[in-house]
């Protein structure tokens, strides 16, 4: 009955129907009774009226009528509501009581059956003597009945059946057996639900003429009973809308009546059921909020109704209990399509019933510590048994039921019951009830959004099961949630969840778990003090040790003697005492980081690994190894220190030691990375082992902690030995590069290229290896990754002896070019084709093997060196063909046999002069008039700008059709670019003019713009008009890209426009060169200006 | 005047929780905890394009039985939280909100202090101060 005693009472819970009793139905051995009984009770879906059907025998007893009071003059009301009233007009008084009959309209024996039938009425009538309960006849027949009216001797007869049986018109019904079963029985019913209506109609008028006899100082009891059944009754009649004003009337009376201690229990107990059914007609509303402001308004009346300090956990009890129903109400609503939102769901009423279940656990163990130590038994008689097994009234003390004063009758009895209570209380069991509290409200806040408010309440309920020492579930959920925790960074919330964490595995004797907190507690993110972490320090290396740790405190004697000896035990056991800790997602008290101290290394370079170990605990920690695991197994023999022997392993609190490890890496592993797991054994049976890198769950907030702060950068540079910590990086993985090549490589050529040309690029490759680099080889061409069509439009080849074609690829890969001795140097031409204009980027790549030594392992590396070189396409020439007549006027037509001429002209627009080697024409239709002589542009050089001009004379032959468009031919020009050996002379520095007799001083400046050094001859032809001095003829060299200068002294000695001496200059290896082309660039006048008076005198002194 | 007064990073851990001693301080790390769930909710239903406008003031979270949790975010998301006694029914919603922007105030001037890193935890005494000035003194 404890538990129970705070649960609603079924009758209360559910939703009350109209009662109405089926008689005269043998649904055992009669078909036709059992499938009229199946209609009415089977499909009773919301459509169909709400009524409670029962079959009951023709002579069943109905309670009793007790005799109306005429007078309350002298009555005093023992209590305020009876625990049987609802129950009783919900189950045992029917509103209407049906007499079904079989009996058709034209039976035989018609008068028999009629007296029997009024019969069976009058002991119906009998037994409900003294109720309103109304009676209805149904006949069962066998024939389907005519229309009203038309069937006389049925109208007849059923006249006089209902006045053998004293009954109205309306209470005779007939139920033909035929196949519309349902729909009649759906007829029968919702006339029964009229009559069950007007039965409750009169209950309440009745139970409200009651009202007038009432006084205010005796009857209050009365007043909250007649507004409950009031209300009651309505919610039979389906008028919830008056329940709900009755009720909450009742309401405010029940908390009108005098409370005190003895009655508190009864006050709260009416006011929990009423409230109960307020908040439950709310929501049946489509009120929420009503109901809600119902449940606060209740909660805040009652609060502070705790009633007798001995018992004050049935006020918990009670209170946890409202809270508990009005979850269930609120959440049976919203499964009926209420909906909740985050700040208001039936999650937080469950949550707080779970809290007073957790104060009325608190109050209970202190009330009951008390019987617990003076060993006080139930005493006898039990005073919470009564002669009837139950109670008369809601609310009451068994021991002392209907008793309505203030003091108790009896302090003996009334001491006796209170223990009695607190002996039961003792056995409930408290965890039990907060759990399924807790995990009710889990479910509700995991729907409504509350991640933190489930991972509190998950807390709660690890720490109950603690509490009831079910361990194994406390750390399951525990362990759960402290992750959540641990991202956020909750670190005092964290702390906590992991010293009940702890206590549950020194409590089971969890080697791992205990092994696991205890690193946590340790760790930085603990928020334990100094000497808690100091011993549970202790403790730790006591289990490291193989040996028993210390009880926890707060762990109560008895649990911790238990433990002690689990411990033992599991000592005892050899064996199983390696564990491996996967640390990365804790923040333990071990830390670790690893980095490599560059993101790449080159294949011939030892690879650099540091890996830093901090302790955080308050005690020195040894510890015996530390390996690195790296991604290829072959490294990590490489990366272990192992305490051996003397070897201090011994990490002191909060200074970081750094190992350093560093190792060759295998050529194969070029351009793949390398990664660390860090393990590092402590004592005697635990690795730790960090995935990754090291860093742990907290460490990637404090890099970034100590990125942002300035304070830490600062001390960096004030070259500080100790190693900050939080700022060192974790550097987890490296890229193995291939070597860094040991040649150069170079490319000359003459950007930009022509148009069709075949471009040369000088390729030079030299060695600065100190040993033979084999297998080189060449890739020359295109570089891949460019526009696509380029690719089509390039051409490359070695061959120099033939013009490229569409057969020959844009990219010439693995050209082998055998052995590189050590400062050898090899050259090749490339030769570069372009179709058409614009940018390219060429690619010379060259790979070769070498081998090498690092650190005495000789291995052997693959290097390769990429040139790139852009180079830009331009057009060399344009061509352009007019017709003129033979008088140069233009032609748009030409006549037949008339001859005329063909003028071709070459504009040279590229920046390098152009060789045409020869030119033709051939023709197709035409014929020429002259012969054909050797191209007239034969061996011109053309320079940038100049054009060529070529003309022919051509005729047409008679055509058949006249006025038809003609082909001309075809005009065939092959052209190179001359190997440039220009010499410009780019500059005269010259006076605008000069007088006659005056020196002239004229400074030449020639600059050779090749890349070959010229030899140049240069000569000043005399001149009448000038005497000079200087060299007369001079034969020089000038370097790529340096000028030469030649100062000369005129002397004019004629005035007006005069000739200039001509300097002419030639170039002795290349006769072909014009050097007109150079005198373009040359003044070859100059105004001299008569002599000056004045001047006269000085110039001759001068002179 | 407030039972507990902390200051939550836009990550959500603790930058600074006081609350008031005669109390289990853990339940009030808790019930500030949990009404981050709130705080969360109330700053993802603002539309994106809306929360310039937002106001940085939340008004009451969730009432507990016990206490009643009020919240306020600034725009650079560091969450302010009050905890306030239920039975204290004299404060109202504006003295809330000016117990508020005096913490913003100050949490601002902690801010600016150019020896402050961004994220690390408030030990500033001037803050202490406003904030002991808000909480209910001890009797």
């Amino acid at each position: 009955m404890a538990g129970s005693q705070w649960e609603l009472p079924p009758e209360l819970c559910c939703r009350p129907m109209a009662f109405v009793a089926l008689t005269g139905l043998d649904v055992v051995y009669n078909a036709v009774h059992r499938a009229i009984w199946d209609a009415f009770c089977a499909n009773r879906r919301a459509d169909r009226v709400p009524i409670s059907f029962k079959v009951l025998p023709g002579d069943h007893e109905y309670p009793k009528c007790r005799t109306k009071r005429t007078s309350y003059e002298w009555y005093i009301p023992k209590g305020i509501l009876k625990t049987g009233w609802m129950n009783k007009h919900l189950n045992l008084v029917p509103a209407l009581v049906v007499l079904f009959y079989e009996l058709d309209w034209d039976d035989p024996q018609w008068k028999e059956k009629q007296s029997e039938c009024a019969t069976k009425v009058e002991i119906v009538r009998t037994s409900l003597q003294g109720r309103n309960t109304k009676v209805a006849v149904v006949l069962i027949q066998k024939k389907t009945p005519l229309p009203p009216g038309e069937d006389l001797v049925a109208s007849e007869r059923a006249a006089a059946l209902c006045n053998a049986c004293d009954l109205s018109g309306k209470s005779l019904f007939v139920l033909p057996h035929t196949d519309h079963l349902v729909g009649y029985i759906i007829r029968l019913e919702n006339a029964f639900y009229e009559h069950a209506q007007t039965y409750y109609y009169t209950e309440i008028r009745r139970v409200k003429s009651h009202k007038e006899f009432l006084n205010k100082t005796t009857h209050q009891l009365l007043f909250v009973r007649h507004q409950f059944k009031i209300a009651f009754f309505s919610e039979l009649k389906q008028d919830t809308q008056n329940a709900l004003k009755y009720y909450r009337t009742a309401y405010s009376l029940v908390h009108e009546l005098r409370a005190h201690e003895t009655n508190m229990l009864e006050i709260k107990t009416m006011a929990g059921f009423i409230n109960y059914k307020i908040c439950r007609l709310c929501f049946q509303h489509n009120t929420p909020l009503d109901a809600i402001a119902q449940f606060r308004k209740h909660i805040d009346l009652c609060k502070k109704k705790i009633g007798s300090a001995e018992l004050a956990f049935e006020h918990t009890a009670w209170m946890s209990k409202q809270f508990q129903s009005f979850g269930e109400l609120f959440d049976e609503a919203i499964k009926l399509g209420l909906t909740a939102i985050q700040t208001q769901n039936p999650g937080f009423y469950y949550q707080q019933a779970a809290c007073y279940s957790q104060d009325r656990k608190l109050q209970a163990q202190q009330l009951c510590a008390v019987i617990n130590a003076s060993g006080v038994s139930l005493p006898t008689p039990d005073p919470l048994e009564t002669p009837t097994g139950g109670l008369d009234f809601y609310g009451q003390r068994p021991w002392r039921q209907g008793h309505q004063s203030i003091d108790p009758p009896d302090p003996e009895k009334e001491k006796a019951g209170i223990l009695a209570l607190q002996i039961k209380e003792r056995d409930v069991p408290h965890s039990e009830l907060i759990i399924a509290l807790l995990s009710n409200a889990v479910a509700q806040f995991k729907k409504y959004k509350c991640p933190r408010m489930k991972s509190h309440l998950m807390v709660q309920m690890g720490e109950e099961y603690y509490h009831a020492k079910d361990y194994t579930k406390a750390l399951k959920l525990l362990d759960y949630v402290m992750c959540d925790y641990r991202t956020e960074r909750w670190w005092g919330l964290l702390t906590a969840i992991l010293t009940t964490a702890l206590r549950c595995a020194y409590l089971m004797a969890n080697v791992k778990d205990y092994i696991t907190y205890s690193m946590e507690l340790l760790g930085r993110a603990s928020t334990l003090r100094e000497e808690q972490k100091s011993r549970i320090e202790k403790n730790l290396i006591k289990v490291l040790m193989n040996e028993v740790p210390d009880a926890e405190p707060e762990c109560d004697p008895s649990s911790s003697t238990a433990a002690a000896s689990l411990w033992n035990d599991r000592m005892a056991l050899a064996g199983s005492n390696d564990f491996t800790i996967e640390v990365q997602d804790y923040v333990p008290f071990i830390q670790c980081k690893a980095r490599f101290q560059s993101p790449s290394f080159h294949v011939d370079q030892p690879i650099q690994l540091q890996v830093f170990v901090r302790a955080d605990c308050p005690h020195p920690v040894r510890f015996n190894k530390l390996a690195v695991s790296l991604s290829n197994q072959e490294y990590n023999q490489w990366c272990v220190v192992e305490s051996s022997g003397q070897e201090n392993m011994c990490l002191s609190p909060g200074a970081t030691r750094c190992y350093n490890f560093s190792f060759v890496a295998k050529t194969e592993d070029v351009g793949k990375k390398i990664e660390v797991m860090l393990g590092s054994e402590t004592g005697r049976c635990v690795f730790l082992s960090w995935r990754g890198a090291g860093g742990d769950a907290a460490s990637t907030h404090e890099a970034l902690q100590a990125i942002r702060s300035l304070r830490h950068r600062g001390r960096g540079t004030e070259g500080r030995q100790e190693l900050d910590w939080d700022s060192l990086t974790i550097q987890h993985s490296t890229m193995i590069i291939s070597r860094v090549p040991k040649i150069s490589v170079q490319l000359s050529h003459q950007p930009p290229a022509l148009n069709n040309e075949m471009y040369c690029i000088n390729f030079t490759v030299q060695s600065q290896e100190e040993a033979v680099a084999r297998d080189v080889k060449l890739t020359a061409g295109l570089k891949p990754g460019q526009e696509a069509n380029l690719s089509h439009t390039t051409y490359v080849t070695l061959n120099s002896s033939k013009v490229c074609d569409d057969s020959d690829p844009a990219l010439l890969p693995d050209i082998p070019l055998g052995d590189l001795n050590p400062g050898e140097k090899m050259e090749r031409c490339v030769y570069v084709k372009c179709v058409s204009t614009g940018q390219r980027v060429f690619l010379f790549h060259v790979a070769y093997t070498i081998d090498t030594t690092v650190e005495g392992q000789q291995i052997n590396c693959k290097c390769h060196k990429d040139e790139t070189v852009n180079i830009e396409t331009v057009v060399p020439f344009e061509v352009s063909v007019k017709f003129v007549s033979t008088k140069f006027e233009p032609l748009d037509r030409v006549a037949v046999d008339i001859p005329f001429l063909l003028m071709t002209d070459l504009l040279s627009s590229s920046p390098w002069p152009i060789l045409l080697a020869t030119s033709s024409l051939q023709l197709v239709t035409m014929t020429s008039k002259t012969a054909q002589l050797h191209s007239q542009l034969e061996q011109v050089v053309l320079q940038t700008g100049e054009c060529a001009s070529e003309c022919f004379c051509l005729q047409c032959p008679p055509v058949a059709n006249s006025s038809n468009t003609v082909a001309t031919g075809q005009y065939l020009i092959s052209w190179r670019r001359t190997i440039n050996n220009t010499i410009n002379v780019q500059k005269v520095e010259l006076p605008s003019f000069g007088r006659v007799r005056e020196s002239l001083p004229v400074r030449y400046h020639i600059e050779n713009r090749t890349a070959l050094v010229q030899e140049v001859e240069m000569a000043v032809e005399p001149s009448d008009a000038f005497m000079f001095s200087g060299l007369k003829q001079v034969r020089l060299r000038i370097l790529p890209g340096s000028e030469q200068q030649m100062l000369y002294n005129y002397y004019p000695l004629m005035a007006g426009y005069q000739t200039l001496p001509q300097l002419n200059i030639s170039l002795p290896r290349c006769p072909t060169t014009n050097t007109h082309t150079l005198r373009r660039f040359l003044p070859q006048r100059i105004f001299v200006k008569p002599q000056g008076r004045q001047l006269d005198d000085a110039s001759i002194a001068a002179a | 005047m407030a039972v507990c007064i902390a200051v939550i990073a836009k990550e959500n851990y603790p930058l600074y929780i006081r609350s008031v001693p005669t109390q289990n301080e853990l339940k009030f790390h808790y019930t500030v905890h949990t009404s981050l769930d709130v705080v969360e909710e109330k700053i993802s239903a603002v539309g994106k394009a809306m929360a310039d406008q937002r106001e940085l003031y939340l008004g009451l979270l969730y009432p507990t039985e016990d206490y009643k949790v009020y919240g306020y975010v600034t725009n650079s998301k560091v969450k302010f939280v009050i905890v306030v006694d239920s039975s204290n029914t004299s404060l109202r919603d504006n003295e809330i909100r000016s117990m508020f922007r005096k913490l913003h105030n100050s949490f601002t001037d902690v801010m600016c202090n150019p020896f402050y890193n961004p994220g690390d935890p408030i030990q500033s005494k001037a803050f202490d101060g406003i904030v002991s000035g808000m909480m209910v003194q001890p009797s």
